[in-house]
C-alpha cells in the first residue's frame, strides 16, 4: 500500500535534533533507506516500531532523533532487550541498529541465538569494519592487513563473515548491500521488516574519519567507489575460489525462508500450559 | 489440576524456598522471566518454566546473564512486571545491566543466591559474600535497595516486596537470598490473592513528557503507547533527551536517582529488632546465619547475658536508626557472617565509636556459625 506523498525523513524524526554524524559518514544512507523502506511500506509514522540499539555510532541513528519508542542500551545487548519487548508485544516491529563491534564483537553470541530461535525482529548491523567512535581500533569484521589505530602494523586477523553465520544459524531474511547500493538496502529492509521471523541486513558503511583515511581513501566517493568495484553478486561469488574471494564485498540475498518464528512457539506453549492447567 | 491455573496458590505448603520465590513472583504480577542456569538459583527458572505459562506468562532461557536481565529491562519497558534470577557470577555478569536499570528507572527484580565464592568457589555451598557487590557492584553512583530473607515464608514475603518496590520507585530490586534459604523446605501461607498487596507502576497521562529523574518519582509509559520514548542510558533529562558533556544536568540526574531512594529509606527499611534498647550484646545478622540468633539469644539469657539483634530485612538500605540505638546501650556489637567481614565494616560506620564491633566470620564447605560459636563470642569480654 504505497503512500502517494513524497518521501521526506524529516517526517520521521524529533523536529529540534540535528544529525550527529560525520560528513560522509554512512549512518545517514542507513537511516534514509530504513525511512524510505517504512514510508514505502506505508508507515505514516512509526507508532507501529519499537527500535533497540547499543553503542556506537550506528546505535545513534535511531537514538533520539528517530520519532519512535527507542531504547539505547549497553554495548551489545541490544538484541537481548529487543527480545523482552518483542515477546511481550509481538504487534510491534522490534528494529535494532547497531555496529559491526556491537553486533559482531561484543554481542555476537546474542546475534547468534537471536537466528537460531527466529526471533522475529529486524537486525541491521552498520559494518564500517572498524570502532568509529572510539577512534579507529581493528573490530572483528576488519579487513586482514588494514592499519588501525590498534594494529598500527597491520591486522594481523581475519575478518568475520556475520551474515554467512546467521545463515548458518537459521535467520529467516539474510542479506547485505552497501550504502553504495542504496536502492538494494531499501528494498532489503522493506522485505526484512514484512517477512516473519529473524531478519537480518548488513549494511556495508563507510567510516571517512577513523577508517576510510587509513585505508588510503581521500575522498569519501573514493571508498564508495571501491565498495561499488569491490562488490560482487552471490552468483558471481559461486563461480569463484576462496582466494580470488578474499577482500570482496559478497552482496545480495543470502536467505529467504520462513519458518515458524520464536514468538509463535512460545505463545503456543503458553496456550497448551494454560489449557492444560485448567483441566 | 484446576488449582494450576491459580496466580495465586494461596493455603498452607511445605515449599522449598526457590519455589516460594517464584510462587512469590507470580502472586506479585510478574508475567516475564528470564534466566541463565546457575546453581544454586536454577530452581526459580524450573519453577517459572512451568508456571508461568499456566498464568499467561512467558518464560525463557537465555545466553548468558547479561541477556537475561537485558531480556526482563527489555519486557519491563513493554509493560509486564519482570524477574531474572542468579547466583555470584551471574550477579557479577549483571552488574552492567543493573546499572542501566538504575539509570533508566527501570523497575526489575533479580533474585541473588549467594554461593560461596569468590570466582566459582563452592557451587553447591552457601556464602553471603555478595552484600559489598549488591552495594557497589556498579561503576559510578548506586542506591541499592537489597532484601535479605531468612525463611521460606519470608522468601516469598519478601520477593512480593521487592515488585512492589521496584515498581513504586522504578528501580533494579534485589532480592539477596543464599544457598540455606533458597535451598531448604519449610512450612508457608500462601494469604488470599485479595490479602497480598501489589503496587503497580505509575502510568503517565496523555500529554506527558517527562518520563526520567522526577523527585517523586516519574510516571513511565510501555512502548508502543505513542508516547515516543527514548530511553538511554547516557545522562538525559526529564525528557530522555542525551546530555553527555553538561555537569550540571549529570549531577542532577544522579542526585535524584539516588534521592529517590535516600530520602525514602523510612518507607523502604524493614527489619526485625529484639532487645535493642536493653542488652548486654547486641547482634547484627542477616540472612541464614540470623536463624543461629534466636538460639544464642536463649543460651545467652541462661548465663545472665541479655542479647539484644536488629535482622536486617533489607541489607539495603540498612537499618542504621536500630543498630544505632542498640549500639547505645550494648557494650559491644557481634556482626556474624558467612565472608570475611562486609556488613561489618557498615556496622562499624554506623556504630561509629558508640560500641566496639566484633565479627564472627566464616566461608565455605556449607558450614553455619552454630548458636554455641555465636555464643561463645558474645560472652568473651562480657561476663
Amino acid at each position: 500500500m504505497a503512500t502517494a506523498e513524497p518521501f521526506s525523513m524529516k517526517r520521521y524524526l524529533r523536529p529540534d535534533l540535528a544529525l550527529p554524524f560525520c560528513v560522509g559518514c554512512g549512518c545517514v544512507n542507513v537511516m534514509s533507506s530504513f525511512l524510505r523502506a517504512a514510508h514505502e511500506l506505508g508507515h505514516k509514522d512509526l507508532s507501529k516500531f519499537v527500535f533497540c540499539s547499543g553503542i556506537g555510532c550506528s546505535a545513534w541513528i535511531p537514538s533520539p532523533y528517530i520519532m519512535g519508542d527507542s531504547l539505547h542500551v549497553l554495548h551489545g545487548r541490544s538484541i537481548p532487550v529487543a527480545l523482552g519487548v518483542k515477546l511481550t508485544r509481538p504487534d510491534l516491529n522490534v528494529v535494532v541498529f547497531g555496529g559491526d563491534g556491537d553486533i559482531a564483537g561484543i554481542g555476537l553470541s546474542h546475534l547468534i541465538h537471536a537466528a537460531r530461535r527466529n526471533l522475529d525482529i529486524v537486525v541491521i548491523m552498520v559494518n564500517n569494519m572498524i570502532y568509529g567512535m572510539t577512534g579507529g581500533q581493528v573490530a572483528p569484521t576488519t579487513p586482514y592487513g588494514i592499519k588501525t589505530t590498534t594494529t598500527p602494523y597491520g591486522n594481523f586477523e581475519y575478518p568475520l563473515d556475520a551474515t554467512r553465520l546467521v545463515v548458518s544459524a537459521g535467520a529467516s531474511y539474510a542479506a547485505r548491500w552497501t550504502t553504495a547500493h542504496g536502492e538494494e538496502l531499501t528494498q532489503a529492509v522493506k522485505k526484512a521488516i514484512t517477512i516473519k521471523g529473524f531478519a537480518f541486513i548488513e549494511a556495508v558503511s563507510p567510516c571517512p574519519t577513523a577508517c576510510g583515511r587509513r585505508m588510503g581513501f581521500r575522498e569519501v566517493a573514493d571508498m564508495l567507489r571501491w565498495f561499488k568495484d569491490n562488490s560482487i553478486s552471490l552468483e558471481q561469488a559461486s563461480e569463484m575460489d576462496e582466494k580470488t574471494l578474499v577482500g570482496k564485498i559478497v552482496t545480495g540475498e543470502y536467505v529467504h525462508r520462513e519458518k515458524p518464528t520464536l514468538t509463535d512457539n512460545i505463545y503456543r506453549v503458553v496456550k497448551e500450559a494454560q489449557k492444560s492447567a485448567a483441566g | 489440576m484446576r488449582a494450576l491455573a491459580r496466580k495465586v496458590l494461596s493455603g498452607t505448603h511445605f515449599w522449598q524456598g526457590n519455589e516460594a520465590c517464584a510462587e512469590a513472583a507470580l502472586a506479585a504480577g510478574c508475567r516475564f522471566y528470564a534466566g541463565y542456569p546457575i546453581t544454586p538459583a536454577s530452581e526459580i527458572a524450573e519453577h517459572m518454566a512451568l508456571r508461568l505459562p499456566q498464568v499467561g506468562g512467558l518464560a525463557v532461557q537465555m545466553e548468558d546473564e547479561m541477556a537475561s536481565l537485558g531480556a526482563v529491562i527489555g519486557a519491563s519497558w513493554a509493560g509486564v512486571k519482570a524477574m531474572t534470577a542468579t547466583s555470584g557470577p551471574g550477579f557479577s555478569l549483571m552488574q552492567e545491566m543493573i546499572g542501566y536499570a538504575f539509570m533508566t528507572e527501570t523497575p526489575c527484580v533479580v533474585v541473588d543466591v549467594q554461593r560461596a565464592g569468590p570466582c566459582t568457589g563452592q557451587a553447591t555451598k552457601v556464602g553471603q559474600g555478595d552484600v559489598m557487590q549488591a552495594r557497589w557492584g556498579i561503576h559510578g553512583d548506586y542506591a541499592p535497595i537489597a532484601l535479605a530473607p531468612n525463611s521460606v515464608q519470608e522468601l516469598f514475603d519478601l520477593t512480593v516486596r521487592a515488585f512492589n518496590l521496584a515498581e513504586a520507585f522504578r528501580t533494579p530490586v534485589v532480592v539477596l537470598s543464599d544457598e540455606i534459604v533458597s535451598h531448604m523446605h519449610e512450612s508457608l501461607t500462601l494469604p488470599a490473592m485479595d490479602q497480598i498487596e501489589v503496587v503497580d507502576r505509575k502510568k503517565p497521562k496523555a500529554g506527558d513528557s517527562k518520563f526520567f529523574m522526577l523527585p517523586d518519582v516519574a510516571p513511565m509509559p510501555s512502548v508502543g503507547e505513542g508516547f515516543n520514548v527514548a530511553v538511554t542510558g547516557s545522562t538525559h533529562d526529564e525528557s530522555g533527551r542525551r546530555f553527555t558533556a553538561d555537569q550540571a544536568v549529570h549531577q542532577r540526574l544522579v542526585k535524584t536517582l539516588t534521592d529517590k531512594v535516600m530520602n525514602n529509606v523510612e518507607k523502604i527499611v524493614d527489619f526485625e529488632a529484639y532487645n535493642v534498647g536493653n542488652c548486654d550484646v547486641g547482634v547484627v545478622s542477616f540472612g541464614c546465619t540470623s536463624r543461629a540468633v534466636y538460639e544464642t539469644v536463649e543460651l545467652a539469657e541462661q548465663k545472665g547475658v541479655k542479647v539484644g539483634f536488629v535482622r536486617p530485612k533489607t541489607v539495603w538500605p540498612l537499618p542504621e536508626k536500630a543498630v544505632r540505638e542498640m549500639a547505645g546501650t550494648a557494650k559491644k556489637i557481634v556482626v556474624p557472617e558467612l565472608n570475611m567481614r562486609e556488613l561489618y565494616y557498615e556496622v562499624e560506620r554506623v556504630v561509629s565509636g558508640a560500641a566496639p564491633v566484633v565479627s564472627v566470620n566464616k566461608v565455605g564447605g556449607g558450614e553455619m556459625i552454630t548458636p554455641e560459636e555465636l555464643l561463645a563470642e558474645v560472652l568473651r569480654s562480657v561476663k
